[in-house]
């Protein structure tokens, strides 16, 4: 095929080849990654817009050589662009041989493998790091706990999954707007979000964000650019899309960032989200938290292809498999995504491989479906925190006295958190009305009066806890 | 930004040729001419006017939807935006209307103002999920944090023999939800009116035109033609007073109950047509203060009768104006039946000038 076009569309295959290969085979040992993207006369030609839009050029430089009347040619003009013909039929395979490779950086054991390309990550953010995945997974313990007592009506944990929660976060600017599914908590946390106002949320109390209007773990803040939880599955995907348009037209430096689990990605939404935003060329980084199971479904009945990251390549979407529960992988792929998002204006495919070592929710018990080995498995040999704390330690940043120290301070700012939600006021009445509309209409004015009017004439009727 | 335009154009392989879809709007250039007599224009070209001053006024405001760019629009409400505005202002989608939805309102969650495209609200039903759960639910839902600032719009209701998955309505559908405004546009000056306040509300507003009025000419009045022209969303219009029946009804069906009108009169019955504009909010007050004068309720409507418009608005007025009433409410909807194609068939499903007028005189007592 490369013999019969002109040279210069033969080096922008070259190019485009040896970019593809360069970002699955790590081949030196330098500690920072390097980029195989093709520069110079592809970029200057034919867009005015510095950006590399090699796919785009790659078609008009293959158009302009204008049409064959050759019947010797090897190569057929169809909408699309020119392709390739052979004659021998030939079925592409359902999968590869080999299952596209996992990137970490660091063993089962937290010990760094040679070799390993990874971006640096300071003394600061990496104690940051590490404290806020055990403050996620004490929050979690305690937030579970209390449902099951009774004081909560309902709670998801994220166990097993912190290091991808923290790690991302870590990589990302606070301008980067994320649109969480509901198993990304850490993310806030790393923001800011302070315990007590996760306990607010989760009581559905006055100081709520969310006004006592959602259940609880849906999470929302405007300030730290998180959008609301909304509890339909994979519907985040396009609306991510939508913004990541909306910060390209602004031409800011921030992305925008959704994260969804491996059952998300059979949603129609998904191949819409991800279609468009490689057509849109949005800024947009999809992370797909494949944890093996989306309530009781394994992923061996969501999909038959190998994972989620090769549907990228079928977008047109850069993409790369990553070890989930590998701090240090995590903040490396994301960092280095978010750069090529915004630079290149592309969306990101990161698929994070991790087991949800939690039930679905506090509605399930995935003893039902799975083995309790299986789980403890997960939990003890695979755990993101010890692998993430031994690295941390062998640096000399971290200590047994560092660790209960932070433990025992939690627990403490957790029941403490715990106790003020649960006995702070209930949202006022007016809240039941105020934010369908930008401004009340005239009904939802007349239906507040009527209940007014119907709680005082009937006060037995009525629960005495609600702030009128 | 000039030669951003072209240059993305070239790669989308537009050649000179593309020099032709620049063309005069002579239609709304005329229109513009400030001359002295009355000016008509088609709710087509008001549509479009409204779409074109609110991009220019707002930077923020965008349109998106499948065939609104290279191709003008599927029924050439955006026509000359294309080119007036570039790629990144007026979005050729792929087809996927749960996509393009979803995508709107992320983009109308990061503060852009989209102005959606369906190519019929038959469409809408792939991506109806994002319409009540991520615009009309997200104020409420997120306490006041994300407000969706977008208009979903595109035709409507039946149109002439496209057959049951091309003919239903949706305003009953969209307007029994809370957080949407629901709109339908009858003459020009509604259309500009309507489209310009429904691109300013910081709301989600689904905004329900009519395929076979785009091409019906209005008479338009100087105020109208202004580009800061607005109506306000909640407020029906009296088309037509009258002092023995009111008839309530939107969109085409507004039309077919002015010529009942008269007819009406021609027999001594003096209607009073009732344009609702806004199907939510409902103006209840405009429709019980026409009441209390009548005593008579005529409601029409071109969608499925159960659950539909007409139904809601009978119980307001049995609600509000029991005492006031000399007749049971009449209402006058669409056959019970999935559309049908056939051109006989299909007129026989909808109501038609004579059903109102029927409909009228024996809330009059003057027929069965």
């Amino acid at each position: 095929m490369a013999q019969h076009l002109k040279s210069s569309s033969k080096s922008i295959l070259l190019n485009i080849l040896r970019h593809n290969i360069g970002f699955s085979s790590p081949s030196h040992a330098s500690r920072h990654l390097r980029h195989n993207l093709p520069h110079g006369p592809l970029t200057t030609r034919l867009s005015p817009n510095p950006i590399t839009r090699y796919c785009n050029t790659m078609v008009d430089t293959l158009s302009s050589i204008g049409s064959h009347e050759d019947t010797n040619s090897q190569v057929m003009d169809f909408p699309g662009g020119k392709v390739a013909f052979t004659p021998e039929i030939h079925f592409i395979s359902e999968s590869n041989e080999e299952r596209v490779p996992c990137y970490r950086v660091l063993d089962d054991n937290g010990q760094q493998l040679t070799n390993s390309q990874f971006v640096p990550v300071s003394k600061e953010i990496a104690v940051k790091m590490y404290s806020d995945m055990v403050t996620l997974q004490m929050m979690d313990n305690i937030f579970y706990e209390a449902q099951r007592q009774g004081r909560l009506s309902f709670y998801a944990t994220a166990f097993g999954e912190e290091a991808i929660n923290i790690a991302s976060a870590a990589a990302l600017s606070p301008d980067d707007v994320i649109f969480p599914q509901y198993r990304e908590p850490g993310v806030l946390l790393w923001r800011g979000f302070t315990l007590q106002e996760f306990a607010n949320q989760c009581f559905g109390n006055k100081s709520d964000y969310g006004k006592g209007r959602q259940m609880p773990v849906h999470y929302g803040s405007n300030k730290l650019n998180y959008f609301t939880v909304s509890a339909t599955i994979a519907t985040q995907l396009p609306n991510a899309v939508g913004a990541a348009y909306s910060l390209k037209m602004d031409e800011k430096d921030a992305c925008a960032v959704t994260f969804f689990g491996d059952g998300g990605s059979s949603e129609g939404d998904f191949h819409a989200a991800l279609n468009f935003a490689a057509v849109m060329e949005a800024p947009v980084l999809f992370i797909c938290r494949n944890n093996g199971w989306a309530i009781s479904t394994p992923t061996s009945d969501q999909f038959r292809s190998d994972g989620v990251v090769v549907k990228g390549r079928a977008y047109g979407i850069r993409s790369i498999r990553v070890d989930g529960n590998d701090a240090l992988a995590m903040y490396s792929a994301v960092h280095e995504a978010r750069e090529m998002a915004i630079r290149e204006h592309r969306p990101i495919l990161i698929e994070a491989l991790t087991y949800r070592v939690g039930h679905h929710s506090t509605s399930d018990d995935s003893t039902r479906y799975r083995s309790a080995d299986e789980i403890e498995w997960w939990n003890k040999a695979r755990n993101p925190l010890s692998r993430f704390r031994t690295w941390v330690e062998s640096n000399g940043w971290w200590s047994d006295e560092a660790e209960s120290d932070l433990r025992s301070k939690i627990k403490k700012e957790m029941l403490e958190a715990i106790r003020v939600a649960e006995k702070t006021e209930k949202p006022n009445l007016n809240h039941m009305f105020s934010d369908v509309y930008d401004v009340p209409p005239l009904n939802l004015r007349e239906q507040e009066l009527l209940v007014r009017q119907a709680i005082k004439s009937h006060p037995q009727d009525y629960p005495s806890d609600v702030p009128l | 930004i000039r030669e951003k335009m072209w240059g993305i154009l070239r790669q989308r392989g537009i050649d000179g040729g593309g020099l032709s879809l620049r063309r005069t709007r002579s239609a709304l250039v005329s229109a513009r001419s400030y001359a002295a007599g009355s000016k008509e224009m088609t709710v087509r070209d008001a549509l479009n006017s409204a779409i074109d001053e609110e991009m220019s006024a707002d930077p923020k405001v965008f349109v998106m939807g499948e065939e609104v760019g290279q191709y003008q629009g599927a029924y050439k409400i955006t026509k000359g935006l294309l080119e007036k505005y570039g790629p990144e202002r007026v979005y050729d989608t792929p087809i996927t209307e749960a996509g393009f939805t979803g995508i709107g309102v992320g983009a109308a969650y990061a503060g852009l103002k989209p102005v959606v495209e369906f190519m019929t609200f038959n469409f809408s039903m792939q991506a109806i999920d994002h319409i009540i759960n991520s615009a009309a639910k997200s104020n409420y839902m997120s306490a006041g944090q994300i407000n969706v600032p977008i208009v979903f719009r595109g035709p409507n209701g039946a149109a002439a023999g496209v057959g049951a998955q091309h003919s239903q309505c949706y305003a009953a559908w969209y307007a029994s939800v809370p957080g949407l405004k629901v709109l339908a546009p009858y003459s020009a000056e509604d259309a500009r009116g309507l489209l310009k306040a429904a691109i300013r509300d910081p709301d989600p507003v689904v905004f329900l035109e009519n395929e076979l009025l785009y091409g019906e000419s209005f008479p338009i009045s100087e105020e109208a033609l202004d580009s800061s022209f607005c109506l306000p969303i909640g407020k029906a219009k009296i088309e037509r007073e009258g002092k023995d029946v009111t008839i309530v009804t939107f969109s085409k069906m507004v039309g077919f109950a002015l010529k009942a009108a008269e007819k009406l009169a021609e027999e001594g019955i003096s209607a009073e047509v009732i344009n609702l504009r806004s199907i939510r909010p409902l103006d209840r007050e405009t429709i019980n203060a026409s009441v209390r004068k009548t005593s008579r309720l005529v409601t029409v409507e071109e969608g499925f009768p159960q659950h539909g418009v007409c139904a809601e608005i009978c119980a307001s007025v049995v609600e509000e104006s029991f005492s006031y009433l000399d007749a049971p409410v009449e209402r006058i909807a669409g056959a019970d039946v999935p559309m049908p194609y056939a051109a006989n068939l299909e007129r026989l499903a909808l109501p038609q000038v004579e059903d109102i007028v029927r409909a009228a005189k024996r809330a009059c007592y003057r027929s069965k």
